[in-house]
């Protein structure tokens, strides 16, 4: 089938473009991307409308296989094409996880089947997640992992740690780090600080998340490997990236729309979609995660959309499980608090949901460019809608948005030439 | 004044005003306890809760004396006698609640948040009796209540509340109260006992606790906690006993006729000693007494708001 997309601002951080252009979609590449194309064929007019490269998120937890009554990698990928989203990695936190080729196979097969995106794997740095022993790194990379992680659980052991990051060298494969020292956060359920102390609940300090960063900078000094720092929530996290990166140290990062729009306050509600891990920090911490988006110390805006059902979230605060959804807020929250607040441009918005993750997971993925495979998005970026738990199309509906005016809906999304989304329904 | 509140969940909720009306309540209720016949039909026909999940005998005990004396009928739900166990669902939780049809819960929750989020979803009233190291509103009541009847006044008092702050709902919810009725508040522990930030709720903090108690009108003692003994808060109650122990000597520094008060029950020995405890300075019997007092001003104002609103 051949597509084509006519009259929408075009935003290509990849190529440096934002401009109206047409893009033409041939099978499943895009063949151009010009000032006018004229073709009798299938064509979506995008006339005052966005057009970016599939939005690529590289933190989900999709559940399935284990807890397929959280989220299954069809709801999960549902949910994900609503949020303009063509690919999604999901993490290997699963039961059983995903340490072998086997649940490689098994998660690709159903997205295949059952999904509306791309879906990239990542492998476990350990053998059941345990921690003790590296899993058959090279084997998961064989079965197409995107990337090797722990996370949900740190990487507690130094040794294990550099032998993970020297191993995967081999592959030119990204460590994804959980950063957290346990020891220092065992028994938190939200941020040490002054709401913490009014509310009784024992806090997580910013250090926990911080020496677990310095830690895994320093390795992938002395390994030179990839390291990328999932879920950065501090200000000081963000100054150690700042300045490894400085030191031509191969790190990245990524944050999540939470931890530039909320702060610890919310957990005063003792509502249970306040408890996340890393936490809900201060208003300090949240300037500085913007700064650090700005100024590119952030690579990537990924979601951490972790679902959980009604059943487990409506337990006390500090019974219930950390983690919320995120799939379906995400890019409006970019919109409406990073674009619109003038916070980043547009351009540096899209990179970070786009060419910058697809680059860190090795994918050849996040760009408009001729002979690029076809994943596109189609915004309209000033329409507003009301965050609705009744809409999610995700299984669960663990959301501290619920309720919130956002900007920017999704409306057309293309993956690999084949529209899945035409006005904001599944087609 | 009209008393609206539905629910008791902390100081931090409450005006001076608010605060001072239920001081002043409880004081018409303190003399029905020393009665021959300690009852008063106040309270037929209302059916409260005390819903209790986590231990608790004192507390548990003054409440039921509270509602009997006002003659509600009263069902205990303890964590060892029902299934409403710590992990529970706490919207069955609320379910259950609902179905008894009853005036007011009384909970006791070993978690920060409980009885906010069960008061959100239900229709009676909710007293909370202790949530986590969260708050214990009617225990700094009453020890409000207990300095009042002592020292014919709480504004401009000097109190120290020495130990554990961390981990004490007693302590936040008697800075909530005695810091908005204009009392100075002055904590002290070693600094592994001070939460974060705490000074911005409006108390001075001292780590030597004789600074801490120099010319106090009260010094309020916690219990200190021997099943936190092993997180390495402090290296041994030897140690803590011998640089925060309140003992004869180091009461001197206090004000000559300073109050001692402990919410009970006291580790003898360690952080307050015999002969103190005991002592002619020691109120701490009659905080108990208050208590019952406190808690039944409480259970009549909040029934107050629900019969007033017939269906």
């Amino acid at each position: 089938m051949k597509i084509l997309i006519k009259n929408g601002r075009v935003v290509d951080p990849a190529n440096n473009l934002d401009e109206v252009r047409d893009i033409l979609i041939e099978g499943d590449k895009i063949s151009a991307v010009s000032k006018k194309i004229g073709e009798k064929i299938k064509i979506i007019d995008a006339r005052g409308k966005l057009v970016l490269p599939g939005l690529i998120d590289m933190h989900v937890h999709l559940r399935e296989p284990g807890r397929e009554d959280e989220e299954t990698i069809e709801t999960g990928t549902s949910a994900a094409v609503h949020g303009g989203f063509t690919g999604i990695a999901c993490m290997p936190n699963t039961t059983p996880p995903i340490d072998n080729a086997g649940i490689v196979e098994f998660i690709l097969s159903q997205a295949e089947e059952r999904g509306y995106i791309q879906v990239y794997p990542v492998g476990a740095i350990t053998r059941g997640l345990a921690g003790e022993e590296l899993s058959d790194i090279g084997e998961l990379f064989s079965a197409g992992v995107a990337a090797i992680s722990d996370d949900g659980e740190p990487v507690k052991d130094g040794d294990l740690m550099r032998r993970a990051l020297e191993y995967a060298r081999m592959f030119n494969l990204t460590v994804i780090s959980h950063c957290e020292d346990k020891s220092l956060s065992s028994g938190g359920v939200m941020n040490e600080g002054f709401v913490s102390t009014l509310l009784g609940l024992q806090g997580i300090p910013q250090v926990a998340e911080e020496v677990a960063v310095a830690r895994d900078i320093m390795l992938a000094e002395m390994t030179q490997s990839k390291l990328h720092i999932a879920h950065v929530s501090t200000a000081g996290s963000v100054e150690l990236v700042r300045r490894a990166k400085e030191r031509g140290i191969s790190v990245s990062a990524e944050t999540a729309p939470h931890y530039f729009t909320l702060t610890d306050e919310e957990v005063r509600s003792f509502s249970t979609n306040t408890r996340i891990n890393p936490p809900l920090r201060t208003s300090l911490d949240v300037e500085a995660i913007k700064q650090g988006l700005k100024d590119g110390t952030i690579d990537v805006i990924a979601t951490d959309h972790a679902p959980h059902t009604i059943v487990e979230k409506e337990m006390e605060f500090s019974s219930a499980p950390s983690g919320i959804i995120g799939l379906e807020t995400s890019f409006s929250l970019v919109m409406s608090e990073l674009v619109d607040e003038g916070v980043l441009t547009l351009r540096e918005a899209v990179a970070r949901m786009t060419v910058n993750p697809a680059g860190i997971l090795g994918l050849n993925k996040g760009t408009l460019s001729p002979g690029a495979d076809a994943d596109i998005t189609i915004v309209d970026p000033d329409a507003e809608y009301t965050v609705d738990a009744e809409k999610f199309f995700s299984k669960s509906k663990n959301s501290p948005f619920i309720g919130r005016k956002l900007k920017g809906i999704v409306e057309t999304v293309i993956v690999r030439g084949k529209p899945v989304l035409e006005n904001g329904k599944l087609r | 004044m009209k008393w609206d509140k539905r629910d008791l969940l902390g100081l931090e909720q409450l005006t001076k005003d608010e605060i001072i009306f239920i001081l002043d309540t409880a004081d018409s209720f303190k003399e029905i306890s020393t009665r021959a016949i300690k009852k008063v039909p106040t309270l037929r026909g209302k059916t409260a809760v005390l819903l209790f999940l986590e231990p608790s005998t004192r507390t548990r005990v003054s409440f039921e004396l509270a509602a009997k004396r006002l003659s509600a009928d009263m069902v205990n739900i303890s964590a060892s006698t029902s299934s409403m166990l710590k992990g529970e669902s706490l919207r069955d939780t609320v379910r259950n609640i609902e179905a008894m049809k009853v005036d007011l819960v009384i909970m006791r929750h070993s978690m920060a948040g409980a009885p906010h989020r069960l008061a959100g979803e239900i229709e009676p009233g909710v007293i909370n009796a202790g949530d986590g190291c969260h708050e214990h509103p009617t225990q700094a009541l009453l020890d409000m209540f207990t300095i009042r009847e002592k020292k014919g006044r709480l504004k401009g008092l000097k109190v120290a509340i020495i130990g554990d702050i961390s981990h004490s709902r007693v302590a936040r919810s008697n800075i909530w109260g005695l810091t908005k009725v204009g009392a100075e508040v002055v904590i002290a522990g070693p600094p592994t006992y001070i939460p974060p930030y705490i000074e911005k709720m409006g108390v001075k903090v001292k780590y030597r606790v004789e600074e801490a108690i120099k010319g106090v009108d009260v010094v309020m003692v916690l219990r200190i906690q021997r099943e936190r003994q092993g997180k390495n808060l402090i290296p041994s109650l030897r140690e803590y006993r011998k640089i925060f122990g309140i003992n004869r000597d180091r009461l001197k520094i206090a004000k000559p006729d300073a109050l001692i008060m402990h919410p009970g029950p006291v580790n003898r020995g360690i952080e307050l000693d015999p002969d103190v405890a005991d002592g002619p300075q020691s109120v701490i019997l009659e905080q108990v007494t208050s208590g019952v007092a406190i808690r039944m001003a409480v259970m009549y104002l909040l029934s107050g708001v629900k019969s007033e609103n017939p269906d």
